[in-house]
């Protein structure tokens, strides 16, 4: 057991290590959400109006970016586990005493970590696009995007356990990552869309945990929320959701990583 | 030899892949303080062996034993015996010196007063003291290696693993990394399990294993295995290869070799039997030479293939090649 958690701390240890180095991967990630934020919002504003009283569209769209950036580093502890593996660090790590379940860990923890990091520094544009936060908030949304980190590390290691070269994970990756993006609601609200819309987008596990999100800065909504068999789903039942699937995702992970290596 | 006097026990080990069987069933024991080299051609399942014993590879059949642990039931007491360096190099190069040293220190439960010393030791013996703080994508590939080694012995391990330790450095950077090792051995008693394709460095062996097609095909101290190739090596070039190849078979009932126009056999007194056979030599002759032999007959004598064969390197061939020309 004690390797387990040896191996989750010296693996996220490292992972933050890198990211701290590498100041080039914080820009890059923080730009891709605000160039969507501003191209988008001034694009769309103006036409679009308000959404329900009081929200207008960048509002709407704020906390559905934030979501989008948790979800593009988080899937990057995939591409970190494919990278160690090319470049051979992965053998370090695996001749080392530590738990191969912790590693995985590690590398999830890492990636949570690094995603919050962002997401506090999204929160410092919140002038700019009319959201107003208080700390209670904050306070709130840290365990949901910690939840959803998670979960979708969980995704990104699975894959990666599969995958041999660079270039088959990031085409599996932008495979998935844009329809993953485009039906979980960041762009227009899900229970307005068209029913075949609704359904492919309340498929997607996504779309709880930005609208989970999103009811941490709106408040609950019906509008605007997402409803799964008239049944409005509260901010509750989403984060159990994004919890429960994240410790199965995070699971098979361990379970695939271990046999493969 | 009893259990206690190995540090490296393997018996019957065996590695099935489908339907190939990469090791089949090799037993060797390693003694504590010895260099060991372990010889083969490319795909002989050398590191098929090295990936079962550091608990990289589950074996299929047979049982290894590393400074007493089960290489299957107790990896992690294997893992915290053992140190290792590859041929591909395995530092962040992302990290500086110290980051990598420091995550590898962390990842073994190193105590921290211990770390911090055990790390300017182990960076001043492979003098990378200076660049601690260095990046390692600025490192050269002495360099890299010199650190991995320096890594690779952070936490006291009793064996360390060998993988083509100097593969693609030049000779200069070759020999410093071998002066070490030999001071580690003196200082430390490690036990170092070598592969390598430089016969010059399976020389510093105190005993090899020769592996070729997943067995063992000769184990010895190098001269033991020298001795075995039979005495001296007679080499004759000429024209006419394969018919002096004959005669040589007929005549003294040798064991004879042919690769392109060079005839080789062994004899038992090789400068005293050369005035009779050059006089009797029925075929014209464009040189002769006598030695005694070298690991790489030792290696050609066990596997039929020259250890460099697959591997050698442009610097060498350029060099034979001049002289060549320059001997006409």
């Amino acid at each position: 057991m004690s390797e387990i958690w040896r191996g989750a701390w010296v693996v996220a240890y490292r992972e933050l290590l890198r990211f701290v180095n590498e100041r080039s991967r914080l820009v890059g990630s923080l730009a891709q959400p605000l160039i969507f934020l501003v191209i988008f919002g001034a694009g769309f504003g103006n036409v679009i109006g308000a959404l329900a009283p009081g929200v207008d569209f960048i509002q709407f769209m704020y906390p559905g970016i934030i979501a989008m950036g948790v979800l593009t580093t988080a899937l990057f502890a995939g591409v970190s586990v494919v990278w160690d593996r090319e470049f051979g660090f992965l053998r370090e790590m695996l001749v080392a005493p530590l738990g191969r379940t912790g590693i995985v860990l590690g590398k999830a923890i890492g990636a949570c970590v690094i995603g919050l990091v962002q997401v506090l520094l999204m929160l410092l544009i919140t002038p700019l696009v009319n959201v107003s936060i208080d700390i209670g908030l904050v306070v709130r949304l840290i365990p949901v995007v910690f939840v959803l980190s998670i979960a979708l590390s969980g995704l990104g290691i699975l894959i990666a356990s599969f995958m041999r070269s660079q270039q088959g994970f990031q085409l599996l990756i932008q495979l998935l990552i844009f329809p993953l993006i485009f039906l979980a609601g960041v762009f227009f609200p899900v229970n307005q869309a068209p029913d075949w819309l609704q359904v492919l987008s309340k498929v997607n596990p996504l779309t709880y945990g930005v609208d989970a999100i999103r009811q941490i800065f709106l408040g609950p909504s019906a509008p605007l929320g997402v409803s799964v068999f008239d049944h409005v789903m509260t901010i509750g039942e989403e984060v159990a959701l994004m919890a429960g699937l994240g410790a199965v995702l995070l699971a098979a992970a361990a379970w695939a990583f271990s046999r493969q290596e | 030899m009893t259990a206690s006097a190995v540090i490296i026990e393997v018996d019957g080990l065996s590695k099935r892949f489908g339907k190939i069987e990469a090791v089949k069933g090799v037993t060797f024991g390693v003694q504590p303080g010895e260099i060991f080299g372990f010889l083969g051609p490319n795909g002989a399942g050398k590191t098929t062996t090295i990936n079962m014993l550091c608990t990289l590879l589950t074996p299929s059949a047979g049982s290894a034993r590393v400074n007493g642990f089960d290489v299957v039931h107790q990896r992690s007491e294997v893992r915290r015996s053992i140190g290792l360096v590859f041929q591909q190099t395995t530092l962040d190069e992302y990290l500086s010196a110290d980051q990598n040293l420091r995550f590898h220190a962390y990842a073994y439960a190193i105590p921290a007063e211990l770390r911090e010393r055990r790390m300017t030791e182990l960076m001043e013996m492979v003098d990378l003291a200076d660049r601690r703080s260095g990046s390692v994508r600025t490192y050269s590939g002495g360099m890299k290696r010199r650190l991995e080694i320096a890594r690779g012995l952070l936490h006291h391990p009793r064996v360390l693993f060998l993988d083509e330790p100097t593969l693609g450095l030049d000779p200069q950077t070759r020999r410093h990394i071998w002066d070490y090792l030999l001071r580690l051995r003196e200082q430390e008693g490690l036990t170092i399990f070598l592969t390598t394709h430089y016969m010059d460095e399976a020389e510093f062996s105190d005993r090899i294993a020769v592996i070729d097609h997943g067995r063992i095909v000769g184990l010895g101290t190098p001269d033991g295995l020298k001795r075995d190739v039979g005495g001296d090596l007679l080499t004759v070039r000429t024209p006419d290869a394969p018919a002096a190849a004959a005669e040589i078979r007929e005549r003294y009932a040798a064991e004879v070799s042919v690769r392109d126009d060079m005839v080789s056999f062994s004899v038992a007194n090789g400068e005293e039997f050369l005035p009779d056979f050059v006089k009797r030599f029925g075929h014209p002759m464009q040189s002769i030479a006598v030695r005694r032999p070298t690991l790489d007959d030792v290696f050609l004598h066990l596997t039929g293939r020259e250890i460099r064969d697959a591997e050698l390197d442009p610097q060498a061939q350029m060099l034979q090649g001049m002289a060549r020309r320059f001997h006409g």
